[in-house]
């Protein structure tokens, strides 16, 4: 019998939002992006896209929308880190389709765009945890065609801007990463949010990165939401002490 | 344009091969008298050797090659593991099982022979694993597979002793001899039956050819990206599992040509299936035909069976492999 891991949660993500979902381990934080993403399917309740059902789109226009960066990507075989990014071009391609000069065009955009340009031709195996993860993030804006729209250092006016549509959810993206390689992901994510106006939904323990990169945040505790309000709002010494079950006085320093 | 070039040129050894390999033999032959549109194919010995008694041969090695090796380029994609066969899943264990009855038991049987019994234990042993890998959980879980293809071999290595065991000398011979992986095919009959499974298995491999390679970054990952990963996995689990099937009713369990043809071909290049895959296919192919030809000639007039050279040479080559990757 599985357990239920998240209880009445109800959120409301607006177009071109910083999310950042924070809680300890365990709290339901990868269960809940899994859901908003369509990878796990609510026991009861519904996960709505503009309004629709997510289930109710099909993968791969879903993938076109909506693209995910895993806390660590590790490969069986050895591919190039342009080979990683062109993976994202999937959702654009036919069943037998080889990838188009616009896919390669967007991939190339995408390395440009993270900073990882030089590293198109190294084995991924190979890079740091920092750069594996500016691939990997490079791979969702070829799979959400935004590689362009950063390049171009898109318009400050957000309702136009290019990333409105698209959804790009990350699962503690820099939990494995040292301070160097955190704060490489951190800027590179700010960027993406002030350029692009793309929507960024992210779960982390790191209150740090929560600070630097979401507007607004949710605190997870046992499934439960305990808060969700804009970030200053919420990143108090008494609401986080609660989360990780620590005192107020000891919680205060960290923020 | 390079992967291209290899592929086309993984192509042309297939050929080359398949054309050369039926020179090589106890009777020597002439090219030019064997394509020698002059003399009538009844009286042209060199010709009705090289159709009859040695092309088919040639074709059965370069059917059997390609389809392991290809087989084995989509099992270690499936289970995301490098170091597996097409015979990690028990495929092979239940068509020798089905062979060795055959062998033992089938001297009064009207229809079929070794060769459809040993497809009858692959198909049975597919059904099995996959039976068991989907119980729990939805789509497939590749820890399962690979747990439950581990045990099947072991439990039918098991009864394929035992019935080596009742059975009398002359069976048990010719059983390891079919063990062994012998492509002792002297017609087109076996190569015209097992076709059909193998075309059916190379038309999903096409298409799961870029599914695999996003399957490579997990299955949550590649679901992402928009692939359908429970369909991916399952075609990929079948089509590789009959083509094996068919290939193992053909030769035997033919060992190594199912991992290391597709790591040499990996090593040239790299990891994209949609290379990996073609290369493989016509690398294993002709791999297997050079390796039936040494098998042929090398202790000439014994004919060795070719899994003794495969593993000869894959065995170093698996080991070499391993210390590499550490």
């Amino acid at each position: 019998m599985a357990a239920l891991v998240l209880h009445a949660v109800s959120l409301d993500i607006p177009d071109g939002a910083a999310v950042g979902i924070l809680g300890p381990n365990g709290s339901g934080k990868t269960t809940l992006l899994r859901l908003i993403g369509g990878a796990a399917r609510p026991w009861s309740g519904h996960v709505l896209l503009d309004g629709r059902e997510i289930t109710s789109l099909s993968r791969r226009a879903l993938a076109r929308r909506m693209a995910v960066v895993p806390q660590e990507t590790v490969l069986t075989f050895d591919y190039s880190a342009l080979e990683i990014v062109l993976m994202g071009r999937y959702p654009h391609l036919g069943a037998f389709e080889v990838e188009r000069p616009q896919d390669r065009a967007a991939a190339y955009a995408a390395l440009e765009a993270t900073g990882t340009a030089a590293l198109a031709d190294r084995p991924f195996r190979t890079l740091s945890g920092g750069e594996k993860q500016r691939v990997v993030i490079a791979s969702a804006l070829a799979q959400l065609d935004l590689g362009q729209g950063l390049q171009a250092q898109g318009p400050k006016d957000t309702a136009a801007s290019p990333g409105r549509q698209s959804v790009l959810l990350l699962d503690e993206p820099t939990a494995s990463l040292d301070l160097k390689y955190q704060l490489e992901v951190d800027s590179l994510l700010r960027r993406l949010r002030d350029t692009l106006g793309i929507t960024v939904v992210l779960s982390t323990h790191d209150l740090r990165l929560a600070r630097s990169v979401c507007k607004r945040l949710v605190l997870l505790s046992r499934g439960r939401v305990i808060a969700n309000g804009p970030t200053a709002e919420v990143l108090t010494p008494a609401l986080i002490g609660q989360l990780f079950d620590i005192d107020a006085a000891a919680a205060a320093p960290m923020l | 344009m390079r992967r291209a070039f290899i592929i086309g040129l993984c192509f042309l050894g297939m050929l080359v091969a398949i054309v050369v390999a039926p020179f090589i033999g106890s009777t020597p032959i002439d090219f030019g008298r064997v394509f020698s549109g002059d003399v009538a194919l009844a009286d042209n010995v060199d010709a009705q050797i090289f159709l009859i008694a040695r092309l088919p041969r040639a074709l059965a090695a370069a059917l059997v090659g390609g389809t392991l090796a290809a087989a084995g380029v989509v099992f270690q994609g499936l289970l995301r593991n490098p170091l597996a066969t097409p015979y990690t899943l028990g495929v092979s264990a239940g068509a020798s099982l089905g062979a060795m009855i055959a062998i033992t038991f089938g001297a009064g049987w009207q229809v079929g022979g070794v060769a459809s019994a040993s497809l009858v234990g692959a198909i049975l042993a597919v059904l099995v694993v996959y039976a068991l890998a989907t119980a729990q959980h939805r789509g497939i879980s590749t820890t399962v597979l690979l747990l439950a293809g581990v045990t099947l071999n072991a439990f039918f290595s098991a009864l394929i002793l035992f019935v080596q065991y009742i059975s009398d000398f002359s069976q048990t011979f010719r059983a390891l001899r079919w063990l062994m992986g012998d492509l002792d095919v002297a017609s087109y009959g076996p190569i015209l039956a097992a076709l059909p499974l193998v075309v059916v298995a190379f038309l999903g491999f096409a298409w799961l050819a870029r599914p695999l390679n996003l399957l490579t970054l997990g299955p949550e990952a590649a679901g992402a990206r928009g692939v359908n990963v429970e369909l991916a996995q399952r075609i990929a689990f079948f089509t590789a599992s009959l083509a094996t099937g068919a290939a193992v009713s053909v030769g035997g369990p033919i060992g190594f040509v199912g991992i290391i043809v597709p790591h040499l071909v990996r090593l040239l290049v790299g990891a994209d299936h949609r290379v990996v895959l073609p290369a493989s296919t016509f690398f294993g192919a002709a791999f297997l035909v050079a390796c039936d030809a040494i098998a042929r000639t090398v202790l000439a007039p014994i004919e060795l069976p070719v899994g003794i050279i495969t593993a000869m040479i894959g065995g170093p080559f698996f080991l070499w492999l391993l210390v590499r990757k550490s």
